[in-house]
C-alpha cells in the first residue's frame, strides 16, 4: 500500500490530526503574541529589562522540547491536560522571535522619524501606535513567521504526550516501523509549516513596503 | 501660545546650564542668558558640537536644563505641558523625519489631526500649505519616499507651520540639499517669513545663510554663547570668532 492510498483510507484521521495540529499551532503563537508583542514594546521602554527578558526567552529556548513538556508536567490547571500543557510549552519557545523582533524592529525605526514625532507634540502612546509599531510591523511579522514555522514542527513532538497533532503518526510510525506511516504525519506538517511560511512572508513583505 | 503681550520675549534663556546625567556629567551647554524676541529669525551660528542643536532641543523641552531656567511665552518649560508645548512650536530638523508610512497629506495634517481639527479644515489647511510652498497639489497622496530632496523639505516645513504655532525651531533645515535647492528654499524662507513674522531659532554653522536669513546672529562655541550681533554688526564686530567666521567666508569666496 503507498502512501497516497494510505493517506486516503484514513482521510478522517488525517484530517482530524491536522485539524489539532493547527489548533496547537494556532493557539500557542497566538498566545505568544498577546505576550510577546508587548514584552518586546515593554523592553524598548524599559533598558534596564531588556537583559533579563531577552535572556529569559533565550533561555527557555535552549531546554530541549522533551524535558520543557516534563518540567510543565507538574503545573496546575495546565499540567492536567496534554494538549494545554502542550499549548504553553509551544508558546514558551514561540517567544524568543516575537520579543526580539519587536524590540529590534521599534529599535530600527529612523531616530529622526521619532524625534520629529516628538518635537511635534506626539504623546508617547501616539508615537507608539501611530508611528513605531506601524513602521515595525514588517519585522514583527517576520518574528510571528520564524515562530509559526518552528512551532509547526515542535508540535509533532506534543504527540509524545499525547496532545494528539501530526506527530500521532510519525510517533506511530517510528513504533511501527512504517515509513508510510511516518511520512502520512511528515508531510501534511511540512507542507502546512510552508504555507505558513509563504503566507506570512507575503504579508510581511506587503506591510514593510514603507 | 497666542499670548499678545508683545513687550515680552518670545523665548528667554536664564543660566541656562545642561549636562548628560549618565556621561559623567559632561556640560554641553554653559550658563546660557539669551532672550528672543517675538517675530525675529535668531541664528544660532557655532561648530558641529558648540551645542546649538542641544539649545534647540531644550526650547521644545526635548531636554530638560540641568540649572537655570527657560521661558517660553513667560512661562518655564518646566512647567509647561510638554506636550501642549511642542504643539505650539513648529521642528524642523535636517534629516526632515516625515513619517515614511503616512502620505505627504497626512503628514502635513499631522498636528492638526491629533488636536482634533474637524476633516474638512485639515484639508483646506493642507491645500493652503502645498500652495504656500509652491507645491503640486498633485503630490498630496504621494508618500516620501517619492519626493525629491527639496520637495521634502518643504513638506517638512509645511508640516511644522500646519497648526500656525507662534514659535518656528529649525535644526539644519537645507543642510542636505544641493547649492541650487538650497537657494531655492532660502529664497522662499525669506518670503514667507516677511508674510508670517514668526520667532524663528535657526541653526546653521553656515555664515552665509546666517547673514542671509538672520535677523540677530548668536555665535557659539564649546556651549556657550560667545556674542549676539545684529547681522550688520556682525559684519564689523571685532570678536575674535566672529572675525574667524569672516575670514573662513571670504576664503571660500575668493
Amino acid at each position: 500500500m503507498n502512501l497516497w492510498q494510505f493517506m486516503l483510507q484514513n482521510r478522517g484521521e488525517v484530517f482530524e490530526l491536522t485539524l489539532e495540529h493547527v489548533w496547537l499551532v494556532g493557539v500557542s503563537t497566538a498566545l505568544a503574541v498577546l505576550v510577546g508583542i508587548p514584552l518586546g514594546i515593554l523592553i524598548t521602554r524599559w533598558p534596564r529589562l531588556n537583559k533579563p527578558v531577552l535572556g529569559g526567552a533565550n533561555i527557555i529556548q535552549t531546554i530541549p522540547s522533551l524535558a520543557l513538556f516534563g518540567f510543565l508536567l507538574p503545573a496546575p490547571w495546565i499540567g492536567a491536560r496534554a494538549d494545554r500543557l502542550a499549548i504553553l510549552a509551544l508558546a514558551l519557545y514561540a517567544l524568543l522571535p516575537l520579543i526580539r523582533n519587536t524590540y529590534a524592529g521599534i529599535k530600527g525605526v529612523d531616530p529622526a522619524v521619532i524625534e520629529a514625532g516628538r518635537g511635534m507634540g506626539l504623546t508617547d502612546r501616539q508615537l507608539l501606535f501611530q508611528v513605531e509599531l506601524p513602521l515595525a510591523l514588517g519585522v514583527i511579522i517576520a518574528g510571528v513567521r520564524v515562530a509559526t514555522v518552528i512551532s509547526v514542527g515542535l508540535a509533532t513532538i506534543a504527540a509524545a504526550i499525547g496532545a494528539g497533532g501530526l506527530g500521532e503518526y510519525i510517533f506511530r510510525g517510528l513504533a511501527m516501523v512504517n515509513n508510510q506511516v511516518i511520512l502520512a504525519g511528515a508531510i501534511p506538517a511540512a507542507a502546512m509549516a510552508l504555507l505558513a511560511d509563504v503566507s506570512l512572508g507575503w504579508l510581511e513583505k506587503r506591510l514593510a513596503a514603507h | 501660545m497666542n499670548d499678545s503681550s508683545n513687550s515680552r520675549p518670545a523665548i528667554e534663556f536664564r543660566s541656562v546650564s545642561y549636562r548628560i546625567e549618565n556621561d559623567g556629567g559632561r556640560e554641553l551647554i554653559h550658563s546660557l542668558d539669551l532672550e528672543i524676541v517675538r517675530g525675529e529669525t535668531l541664528i544660532l551660528l557655532g561648530r558641529s558640537g558648540s551645542g546649538k542643536t542641544t539649545t534647540l532641543k531644550l526650547i521644545n523641552h526635548l531636554l530638560t536644563p540641568s540649572e537655570g531656567d527657560l521661558l517660553v511665552e513667560g512661562r518655564s518649560t518646566r512647567e509647561w505641558d510638554p506636550i501642549r508645548l511642542r504643539r505650539g512650536i513648529g521642528y524642523v530638523i535636517q534629516e526632515v523625519g516625515l513619517f515614511p508610512h503616512f502620505t505627504v497629506e497626512r503628514n502635513i495634517g499631522l498636528v492638526p489631526r491629533i488636536e482634533g481639527w474637524p476633516a474638512d479644515r485639515i484639508a483646506q489647511r493642507v491645500r493652503e500649505l502645498l500652495q504656500l510652498f509652491g507645491l503640486d497639489p498633485q503630490i498630496a497622496p504621494r508618500y516620501p519616499r517619492e519626493l525629491s530632496g527639496g520637495q521634502r523639505q518643504r513638506v517638512g516645513v509645511a508640516r511644522a507651520l500646519a497648526a500656525d504655532p507662534p514659535i518656528l525651531l529649525m535644526d539644519e533645515p537645507f543642510g542636505a540639499l544641493d547649492p541650487i535647492t538650497r537657494s531655492e528654499l532660502q529664497r522662499e524662507f525669506l518670503r514667507l517669513q516677511e508674510g508670517l513674522r514668526k520667532t524663528i531659532v535657526f541653526v546653521t554653522h553656515d555664515l552665509r545663510e546666517a547673514l542671509l536669513l538672520g535677523t540677530r546672529i548668536a555665535l557659539m562655541e564649546a556651549g556657550r554663547l560667545v556674542s549676539v550681533h545684529a547681522r550688520d554688526q556682525f559684519l564689523t564686530s571685532q570678536e575674535p570668532l566672529a572675525v574667524s567666521y569672516r575670514r573662513a567666508l571670504e576664503t571660500a569666496a575668493s
